[in-house]
């Protein structure tokens, strides 16, 4: 059988069980191409039906627009239900101080507003696109994910996972965290993204942007991120590898403008896809600690 | 391209983590910044050269204690292959996440120190790999760098494990030997210069030129996972059972039967994704059409009209237990099937096995890592093959209802 095949089969499973183990599952869209791609395969789970469950996208105010568009665009084409949690509201509500400076994002409030919409919205399993190929802490998830009532990820105690048995069984208060494309790399969801035409924003592209140089890498411009007096704002070609906030997502130089010349850029590139994430950058252990607290 | 999934197994240190990050090094599967990142890391710890451990231990305490928790899941792919390495502890405190590890693959590759020898762990995981019906187990002879590379160490190892193989019953056919050293990077994607006299393959070699037996097994199994009814105007009285075909293939036209009823129709259509297609195989998630509206719901599995699943309330099973609480004949268990669940008890235990003897003995411990064969009575009927006649549907978990963790790994005997 054909890798993507195999790696569409598993996932359909996996949503498959989902819907029918759980009561109130939800779809986590980021708005990046993972979360695209785990809409697509969710359509092809449950069809002719619809996706029996909503998406849910933690808006932290700081999205790239395009990703917001394309957003409303796919609820609109598919009728998708969606629920959106806005961060802002989560500070002005909590009355948080935001971090300040050059390097603020809302990265470590995201947690705090999903882990409300989980609890608001009573979820008890919620989908995520994380795939174990993107960083070293996500290597060892599994594709169930036991989460208690804060939300916490306990690495050293997982459930084991036989063959392909899935137990969703939880606890009052506990919620599951779910994986589809776990085992999918990074250029498997472009191939495949390629070869069922599937429609992304147009950040993934290369086109012309306002841009500037801090610590090595591209950063967008944009009213959230404060450049700094001396590095200047330059218009370059460039385009996303992933998609997160625009204060925390480095672009790259590239005149890719379509997916073939991606997939060949990707598979001659030097950089690995979170090598774009500033967030990783903190520390070595930076994701396993957002993670153990919520963040996915 | 194809997927081939492979799992580590061995002691703490034999070099597991090692072998892999020379797998991913030598193949030039590692960005420029990982490799600057472990680096870094390697200096840190004052090291001269680059630790390729350092690229699969994920977790802080991992890299705290050096040694591995947890499966950490590692890709790699050649032009004609992909392969998902699932990178398991060696700790038999962590067996249970062994096991998960390598149910999910179809290859282990079981890594020994040439100066050690056979230990425990390495008995343990070669009689898991046989628990599990693994298709092909491969033995490391690692640190031969340590050895002189000499080529009598690795002859009389392997001597040493034929024997092993021949003791528990493993078939010969499925295992073969490789003399490595991961940290020189000797026989592992480059031949090795030190060890002429070893002529069969490297392990990436051996990999590519794997010929991995599909599911022998083609009676057709189906296990219904859950039931659209999609109530449109398009479809308005559709139903169609999704599910994942285990074995065998089922096509349009075909008389399926339920097994829980066995009541019996034709398939009318089959959709993968939106397209209807006209056949399905192995390892399909599909859906299905039938021609007659009857009961099938989750849990309930569909053959061929001419032939019943053999079921029974009674079940003699092997079982590997993970939990850290002890099977507690008094207690009533989960049994969980694909789909289905039913109430168990453990009625028996007849067995467990001794790694030290590699003999089964009469004992009715079971605790965490215990492999030991059990008589079940179930609430209701169980369809399940025999394991070894039909791997795909022929395994079950047994989960604790208090705590609703998984407890066990059993396949029916
Ligand atoms: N000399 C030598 N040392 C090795 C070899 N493979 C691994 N090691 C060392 O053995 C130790 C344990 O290796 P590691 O990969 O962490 O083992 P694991 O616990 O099985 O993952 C480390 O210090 C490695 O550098 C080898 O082929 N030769």
């Amino acid at each position: 059988m054909n890798y993507l095949d195999e790696l569409e089969n598993e996932s359909v499973y996996i949503f498959r069980e989902v819907a029918a183990q759980f009561d109130n599952p939800v779809l986590l869209f980021s708005g990046g191409k993972d979360s695209i791609l785990m809409v697509e395969l969710a359509i092809k789970a449950f069809y002719p039906a619809p996706i029996p469950f909503p998406l849910m996208h933690i808006d932290t105010g700081h999205n790239f627009p395009e990703t917001i568009e394309f957003r409303d665009y796919l609820v609109d084409k598919y009728n998708l239900k969606l629920i959106v949690v806005s961060v802002e509201e989560t500070i002005n509500s909590k009355g948080i101080i935001e971090e300040s400076g050059k390097y603020a994002s809302r990265n470590n409030l995201q947690t705090i507003s999903l882990l409300e919409g989980i609890n608001d919205n009573k979820f008890d399993a919620c989908l995520g696109g994380a795939r174990r190929d993107e960083e070293k802490a996500r290597a060892k998830e599994r594709i169930f994910s036991v989460r208690d009532d804060f939300g916490q990820w306990d690495a050293k105690n997982q459930r084991p996972e036989l063959f392909d048995i899935l137990n969703g069984a939880i606890n009052q208060g506990e919620n599951m965290r779910v994986f589809p494309i776990s085992n999918w790399t990074e250029l498997d969801v472009w191939n495949y993204i390629r070869r069922e035409n599937i429609e992304l924003p147009s950040v993934y592209f290369a086109h012309k942007r306002n841009v500037f140089y801090r610590d090595g890498m591209i950063w967008p411009a944009s009213d959230f991120v404060f450049s700094e007096q001396d590095e200047s704002i330059v218009e370059q070609t460039v385009r996303f590898r992933t998609v997160g906030d625009m204060t925390c997502t480095a672009a790259v130089e590239s005149n890719a403008d379509n997916l073939d010349l991606i997939i060949t850029e990707i598979e001659s590139a030097l950089i690995s896809e979170r090598g774009a994430r500033i967030d990783d950058k903190r520390s070595e252990a930076a994701m396993e600690k957002r993670k153990e607290t919520g963040y996915f | 391209m194809s997927i081939i999934r492979i799992s580590t197994a061995g002691s703490v240190d034999d070099g597991k983590s090692t072998l892999i990050g020379r797998l991913l090094f030598d193949t030039k599967s590692l960005p420029q910044d990982k490799i600057d990142a472990i680096q870094l890391s390697s200096e840190k710890k004052g090291l001269k050269e680059l630790d390729l451990a350092l690229i699969t231990d994920g977790l802080t305490a991992e890299r705290e204690q050096g040694i591995t928790i947890d499966v950490a899941h590692i890709f790699f792919s050649t032009a004609s292959r992909k392969y998902i390495i699932a990178d398991t502890p060696g700790h038999v405190e962590y067996t249970r996440n062994m096991v998960t590890g390598a149910s999910n693959s179809q290859v282990s590759m079981i890594l020994i120190d040439a100066r050690k020898g056979i230990l425990e762990q390495t008995r343990r995981h070669l009689f898991i790999a046989k628990f599990l019906e693994m298709e092909q187990v491969l033995f490391v002879i690692n640190k031969m760098d340590l050895m002189d590379y000499n080529q009598q160490t690795f002859e009389s190892l392997k001597d040493e494990l034929l024997d092993v193989c021949v003791a528990i019953d493993f078939p010969l056919d499925r295992v073969s030997f490789v003399p490595i050293s991961a940290k020189v990077g000797d026989n592992v994607v480059e031949k090795s210069k030190h060890m002429d006299w070893y002529s069969g393959p490297t392990i990436l070699g051996y990999l590519e030129q794997l010929n991995l037996r599909a599911n022998l097994n083609d009676d057709f199994r189906f296990n219904v996972q859950y039931v659209v009814r999609p109530q449109s105007a398009d479809f308005s009285d559709f139903r169609g059972y999704a599910g994942k075909v285990k074995s065998g293939t089922i096509k349009v036209g075909d008389e399926i039967q339920v097994n829980s009823s066995g009541q019996k129709s034709r398939v009318l259509r089959i959709f993968k994704g939106n397209s209807p297609i006209l056949e399905a195989g192995p390892e399909a998630s599909v859906l299905i059409e039938l021609e007659k509206a009857i009961d099938i719901s989750r849990g309930d599995t569909l053959t061929q009209s001419h032939e019943d699943v053999v079921h029974d309330k009674n079940l003699i099973a092997q079982l590997c237990w993970l939990d850290k609480r002890p099977l507690n004949i008094a207690k009533k268990y989960l049994l969980r099937h694909a789909g289905f669940q039913t109430i168990v008890a453990i009625n028996e235990v007849v067995k467990t096995l001794d790694f030290d003897t590699l003999n089964f003995m009469v004992s009715k411990l079971v605790e965490q890592n215990t492999i030991c064969e059990v008589e079940i009575k179930a609430a209701a009927p169980i369809y399940l093959d025999n394991f070894k006649r039909n791997k795909k549907n022929g395994y079950f978990i047994l989960v604790d209802r208090d705590t609703n963790a998984t407890v066990a790994v059993g396949v029916k005997q």
